[in-house]
């Protein structure tokens, strides 16, 4: 067990904060691979065809798969037909809503939009809780006390890292609460004032959407209608955690380098298809602006200055999980793949003076026990 | 600084279309914009949502977007058009004149 005075304070607006301001590490340049500039325009161009391609098929495959779900429907096939119409539903529409959401898919900027939320409304949420706090994500990735999507504090505590599949239930909670103009001081101190007006109302019209859709239950006399909208969020929702855990768990904090801090991994078309190419997400934090479809031509640019991938997304979470479960007792513990990475470039000493700095300043906990 | 002075940017006909271009003067940092429509335009060199240069953006139209946040200005009123861009960019009056650009910097 680790003693509790090794504990930092994750929170955006605790002690955390002011340190790492101290430290020059927010809002701080970030190491950039080098990519010759006319290649990187070409890779930031914006094309219509293969977002609207992907959204076509996802959209497909949803309508194919819920036809299925249909027809099971009062079968013992119908708990198969909903894991996969559930799966189809809850990863897509976490991905997209995030990549949507940077607005770099579509050239059309109004088709970024509707889709952020649509996904948004499938995951039960206003979209602009996320966007707000991703824009502090990319700016301070994994810096403690200013990126609000730290998933996991070192120690991990598994049982909060389980409970996060609990997290649609807080999703509702928070629908509830900014419908009636009312959110957390973190996200206040995200969201500027215009904006929280427009959560608020994103709240209203998806609760009374929402509303309808159980008044229909209600009126049919079965519950089918919300298990096709909405409950897939709580049941399709077993891959989209291990999918986050894999983004930055294991890796650094404090370093201003998303090659450190940041976990790409290679996997199958399927996967890479339903979480919108976000497994080349060292590529995707480096440069925001390149849309998802150009992600893999993006790594293989910048590849031989980055660690190696993952070899796969089953390797990625075997090595995430391990990771958390050395952190348990050695809170420092990067996966090796990544530390020899950062030892060849020279960066694992100045990460470390950082946090040897942050143990005399009485901030960082090292002991365990 | 003498006040409303044309500064001179560069070679017009280096910037491709629909790209942009730093321009550093006096320790005040620019961006220069090229249009599709072969129109230049100017304003100062960071995005007013985060210091982050937008001559490391792109230029899709009249739109400059800003290469951390995807936040977006139109380059020809400077008016912000996507969050988390909301603080309106300042621009400046850009001539070409013998093939040189040439920016009107207060």
């Amino acid at each position: 067990m680790v003693s509790a005075a090794e504990k930092r304070d994750y929170s955006i607006l605790g002690p955390e904060q002011e340190k790492a301001v101290t430290q020059g590490l927010v809002s701080a340049v970030w190491y950039q691979c080098p990519v010759p500039r006319k290649r990187l325009k070409e890779l930031t161009k914006r094309r219509n065809l293969p977002a609207f391609r992907d959204t076509v098929l996802w959209l497909a495959l949803l309508g194919a798969s819920g036809y299925v779900a249909w027809l099971s429907w009062g079968t013992w096939w119908s708990i198969l037909a909903f894991a996969v119409y559930g799966t189809l539903y809850a990863v897509p529409a976490g991905s997209k809503w995030h990549e949507f959401g940077h607005g770099t898919p579509f050239r059309t900027a109004w088709l970024n939009e509707a889709m952020a939320q649509f996904c948004a409304f499938l995951s039960l949420s206003p979209a602009s809780t996320y966007r707000w706090t991703h824009v502090r994500h990319h700016t301070d990735t994994i810096i403690v006390g200013s990126d609000p999507e730290i998933v996991a504090p070192r120690p991990p505590h598994w049982g909060r890292l389980l409970a996060r599949y609990l997290h649609p239930t807080v999703t509702v909670r928070g629908l509830l609460s900014y419908a009636a103009g009312r959110m957390s001081e973190e996200l206040k101190a995200l969201i500027p004032a215009a904006a929280q007006k427009k959560l608020f109302w994103e709240a209203r019209i998806t609760i009374a959407i929402y509303l309808s859709l159980i008044a229909i239950c209600f009126y049919l006399g079965t519950i089918a209608p919300l298990m096709f909208i909405g409950l897939p969020a709580f049941y399709g929702v077993w891959l989209n955690y291990p999918l986050g855990w894999t983004q930055h768990l294991g890796l650094y904090e404090d370093t201003l380098d998303h090659r450190l801090c940041t976990r790409t991994f290679k996997t199958n078309a399927i996967i890479r298809f339903l979480y919108t190419n976000m497994n080349y997400h060292v590529e995707h934090h480096m440069f925001p602006m390149v849309p998802y479809y150009n992600l893999p031509a993006l790594h293989e640019e910048i590849k031989e200055d980055c660690p190696e991938p993952a070899p796969s997304f089953r390797a990625a979470v075997r090595e995430t999980i391990d990771a958390l479960r050395k952190q348990r007792h050695d809170p420092n513990y990067v996966v090796p793949r990544v530390r020899s990475f950062a030892e060849r470039v020279g960066r694992a000493v100045m990460i470390d003076s950082i946090g040897l700095k942050q143990q005399v300043d009485g901030g960082r906990p090292t002991t365990a026990v | 600084m003498d006040s409303n002075r044309w500064i001179e940017a560069g070679n017009a006909e280096e910037m491709d279309l629909e790209d942009v271009a730093r321009f550093d003067y006096d320790g005040r940092t620019f961006a220069v914009y090229r249009t599709a429509k072969n129109e230049y335009y100017a304003s100062d060199g960071y995005c007013t949502h985060e210091r982050t240069h937008l001559a490391d953006g792109l230029v899709m139209g009249n739109l400059i977007e800003c290469p951390k946040h995807n936040g977006r200005f139109d380059v020809t009123t400077g008016e912000a058009k996507r969050a988390p861009a909301c603080v309106k960019l300042k621009t400046y009056s850009v001539k070409v004149a013998m093939g040189k650009l040439f920016i009107k910097i207060d």
